[in-house]
């Protein structure tokens, strides 16, 4: 049965899939810093989803669902819209065109970044293979 | 939704004579001391003073593969200038250094290691505009966003950009690169090729940049064996300057992909040139990526007159026609024949494998290697074996 997005089953589920993936342990094997994934409402989805995971040298250390932006403070953010982040996780959109064209915004240090663009694009994969649907 | 950007383009015999219409009063040159002692310099401060633009300082410290503190040396002369004008003189590594040296200049609160294509609206061009006069016919980098700096204390290669460094006129001028040896025109040759091939097949490929990407291929493979072969060539000189920008503006919008990542990384660490070094590992990256492409590699070999058999594969079809070019121009075919010894490159083989997954144009590859794919990739290159995996 699909997990519901934004719930803590959900993000176990993310943490697993991306601690069992051998490509995101390489692509992120220099990757220090934790993050938030932020879904913004619009018009036709009210929820407003922020999912913490704290990533350090391809581990996944732990994730969890916040209610609040102000209970953590992580190095990195990415947030997008609700119809950008259904794409991505449906992978009818390339997660590093989505911030390339502004889609996707990305907060943080922007060095390490461009020295592993990969495991941004990594962790997307590993997030987008869990079994998920949105809350209605 | 993606974007297809690219500067004003003049190109073609006296191309150069458009920087004695620019406005405004003073021009900083970024180049490298051979371009000083061709007398190329020169010739762009001739243009300019027509112009009545003053050019007073000239920065002629790029070395090949430019390094982070470069750019910092430079936009720190530039910052004491003040000019309206960026005027890059010189091939890749120049017209890299040159954008990153703008940036730091005019955002002085984005060092170039941070220039990233996902923080736009850096608004450079109100302060200070940027022109590319490209001297080789090889990176495009007068038609890209791309910026490729060394960071020396990783002895890695950062590959930079954004859609705001773009420069915003390119001027591509055939006799600017009439001076260029055989050897660099053999290797800033295959750059083009590379290019054109990889960014006809990325992840990234868009209907806008294809035609220039096949387009650039073409012509590479009609004239760079005549201006390898006869530098005074000047139809092939200008075809391949041609060539070089076409494929710019091609892959600059849909990016490369695998062959420039293991290039990348073998050319950080044994200092073999860029043009050489990704051209080495083509054939080898696409046989890695094989059958994910059989019908784009099938259209680059009709667009190059190769017939590929009924219920044969455009692989071997495409990678023989590539090898061939590559040999009659003597160029590589493997790493051993590009000179490195065995003993080196073993040792270096973690740093070559480090390099080359964390590079970023492997996020636009079809097919990503992982670590032990990586070496494999390396060793089968080292001896020249087609890949098999």
């Amino acid at each position: 049965m699909s997990l519901v997005i934004g719930t803590q089953e959900w993000a176990d589920a993310a943490m697993q899939e991306l601690n069992s993936s051998q490509i995101y342990k390489e692509a992120a094997k220099n990757w220090e810093g934790d993050m938030y994934v932020i879904i913004e409402p619009d018009a036709t989805f009210k929820h407003r989803i922020i999912g913490y995971f704290d990533l350090w040298h391809g581990d996944c250390r732990s994730a969890s669902v916040v209610k609040d932006e102000s209970e953590k403070s992580p190095q990195y953010t990415i947030s997008g819209s609700y119809p950008i982040m259904k794409q991505l996780l449906e992978k009818k959109l390339d997660p590093v065109k989505a911030m390339i064209t502004g889609k996707l915004k990305v907060k943080g240090n922007m060095g390490q970044i461009m020295r592993m663009p990969r495991a941004a694009l990594e962790f997307t994969n590993c997030v987008s293979k869990v079994d998920a649907v949105f809350p209605e | 939704m993606w974007y297809f950007v690219c500067p004003e383009v003049v190109f073609g015999e006296d191309a150069l004579s458009r920087l004695a219409e620019l406005p405004g009063k003073s021009a900083f040159i970024v180049t490298d001391k051979n371009m000083v002692k061709l007398g190329l310099v020169d010739r762009v401060k001739e243009q300019l003073a027509q112009a009545e633009i003053v050019t007073d300082h000239v920065f002629d410290e790029v070395e090949p593969d430019p390094s982070l503190e470069t750019v910092r040396k430079g936009s720190a002369m530039m910052r004491r200038s003040e000019p309206d004008w960026v005027v890059a003189v010189g091939g890749g590594s120049v017209m890299d250094a040159a954008k990153a040296m703008r940036v730091e200049y005019v955002r002085p609160d984005m060092p170039a290691e941070e220039i990233n294509p996902f923080s736009l609206g850096l608004d450079l061009g109100s302060r200070c505009k940027l022109v590319c006069v490209s001297t080789t016919s090889g990176t495009g980098a007068e038609a890209t966003w791309a910026i490729v700096l060394t960071d020396t204390q990783t002895e890695t290669k950062l590959g930079l950009g954004s859609r705001d460094v773009l420069a915003d006129i390119a001027i591509v001028d055939p006799a600017l690169a009439a001076s260029m040896p055989p050897q660099v025109t053999a290797d800033t040759g295959m750059d083009v090729l590379t290019h054109g091939v990889e960014g006809f097949t990325s992840t990234f490929k868009n209907d806008i940049s294809d035609g220039l990407c096949i387009r650039a291929i073409q012509l590479v493979f009609q004239y760079l064996p005549r201006a390898v072969a006869n530098g005074d060539d000047m139809e092939a000189r200008e075809k391949m300057h041609n060539a070089a920008c076409i494929a710019g503006l091609g892959f600059g919008n849909s990016m490369a992909a695998l062959a420039h990542s293991l290039g990348h990384a073998l050319g950080t660490v044994f200092h073999i040139p860029h043009g050489r070094a990704v051209g080495l590992f083509l054939p080898y990256a696409i046989e890695f990526i094989g059958e994910g492409r059989e019908e784009l590699w099938a259209e680059i070999a009709y667009a190059i007159k190769q017939e590929v058999p009924d219920g044969s594969k455009a692989v071997p079809v495409l990678n023989r026609a590539l090898r061939g070019l590559a040999g009659s121009i003597k160029q590589p075919l493997s790493i051993a024949e590009a000179g490195v010894p065995a003993d080196q490159f073993d040792r270096a083989m973690s740093k070559l494998i480090d390099n080359a997954v964390a590079d970023s144009q492997l996020v636009s590859t079809l097919r990503v290697p992982g670590e032990a794919e990586t070496e494999k990739l390396f060793r089968y290159a080292y001896e020249g074996k087609s890949i098999d995996f």
